[in-house]
């Protein structure tokens, strides 16, 4: 009985995290599997605004590494740009690291591709207005939690001293015996 | 007490019922753009595929958005390698033509592939009325959010993304959205006389990383 009930439990919260899962599930994008894998020649295109000196500095590198692992690859499932080896990543790499070398801040790089793909680019969602909430309910749930333990546990200690004092009601909790 | 138990599980459920139902209620595949309404990234690229007739532009003419000021434009963004780029083709090349000599511009933008695949696919398509260009390293894209192909963006007279639509587009869309956005347009004029003028602001806007 009690391992029935058990693979209950575990099925019952195996659906709750796909649900929830699947309700925050990034958006597929539509067919990119057959996207060519190599396309040298736009690349070098691409990278050709930056200098050398840009190219090879370990600062900017490291400031492009920060911000690219912060934003969300839109072709793959919860990866950062920094993570994917999708081209489309590489491509927004390239972009992220253009506009810290021409002297925009890491905050500005991010509100651009805010202000083209929206808040769902950024991996941690801002915490401000309805995000407060994810930020807020761990919490308050572990806090809560506590707080039902803690008055189970009181329950539960009490629970002798309950039925001792209704043999005798006239005796206070101080008077009983331990 | 029983009725106090049910109250409490209930009232503890009711929220995550409730949060797993509002779920429910969205796509996870739908990604709601936050450029309808905003000035519509301004781009310059290369024509690698000129289209045909009255719609065709010269090889390796660079568009640029400002120049297209007064026009509705239907910027269709597609690859030869995306499979559903194949289901629209025939309709918006279709749809163009309809619409030549009337202010509308179609625009194919090729995103992560290289033009020669794009003409080949063109060619075995049958050909496109309208001019697609190449987008080196996916700039425009990007500056558009681009997330998969196809993606369809419609800016109206005023450089003004109206809508975006993702996935294969259908004549009745386009024909909705093209001749809501030419009534508007008819009725508040595309603003300001200088397009060069303008053009060069937007330009320097759009590349100014």
């Amino acid at each position: 009985m009690t391992g029935y009930r058990g693979l209950v439990r575990a099925l019952l919260i195996g659906t709750v995290a796909t649900s929830v899962a699947a309700a925050q599930a990034p958006a597929l994008p539509a067919a990119p599997a057959g996207a060519p894998q190599d396309s040298g020649a736009l690349r070098v295109q691409v990278q050709g605004t930056l200098s050398e000196a840009q190219k090879n500095d370990p600062k900017l590198e490291e400031m492009t590494k920060t911000v690219a692992s912060e934003l969300r690859c839109p072709v793959c499932q919860g990866l950062s740009i920094q993570d994917s080896p999708s081209e489309l990543s590489q491509q927004m790499r390239t972009v992220v690291k253009e506009q810290l070398a021409s002297g925009k801040s890491e905050q500005e790089v991010k509100d651009y591709f805010i202000s083209k793909y929206g808040e769902w680019i950024l991996l941690e969602p801002q915490p401000h207005g309805f995000n407060l909430l994810i930020y807020a309910l761990p919490v308050l749930l572990v806090l809560g939690g506590a707080g039902f333990i803690v008055l189970l546990v009181k329950r539960w200690t009490a629970a002798p001293v309950a039925i001792a004092a209704s043999g005798d009601a006239t005796r206070t909790n101080d008077e009983i015996p331990e | 007490m029983n009725w106090k138990r049910a109250l409490i599980a209930s009232a503890t459920a009711a929220p995550v019922i409730g949060l797993l139902a509002w779920g429910m209620t969205r796509d996870p595949n739908n990604i709601l753009s936050p450029l309808p309404g905003r000035e519509a990234p301004a781009f310059q690229l290369a024509v690698f595929a000129p289209g045909q007739g009255e719609l065709q532009r010269p090889m390796g003419d660079t568009v640029r958005l400002a120049s297209l000021r007064g026009k509705v434009v239907v910027l269709n963004f597609w690859a030869s390698w995306c499979l559903a780029c194949r289901d629209e083709h025939q309709v918006l090349s279709i749809v163009a033509q309809s619409y030549a000599g009337q202010p509308v511009q179609f625009l194919g933008v090729l995103y992560n592939d290289v033009p020669d695949k794009g003409r080949a696919w063109i060619a075995e398509m049958g050909g496109q009325s309208y001019p697609s260009v190449d987008d080196p390293g996916a700039r425009a894209a990007i500056d558009y959010g681009l997330y998969g192909v196809p993606e369809t963006f419609f800016l109206d007279v005023n450089g003004k993304v109206a809508y975006k639509h993702t996935g294969p587009v259908s004549a009745g869309v386009l024909r909705i959205k093209i001749d809501s956005l030419m009534a508007a347009g008819a009725a508040a004029p595309a603003k300001g006389d200088s397009v060069t003028g303008d053009s060069a602001k937007a330009v320097k806007a759009g590349t100014g990383r």
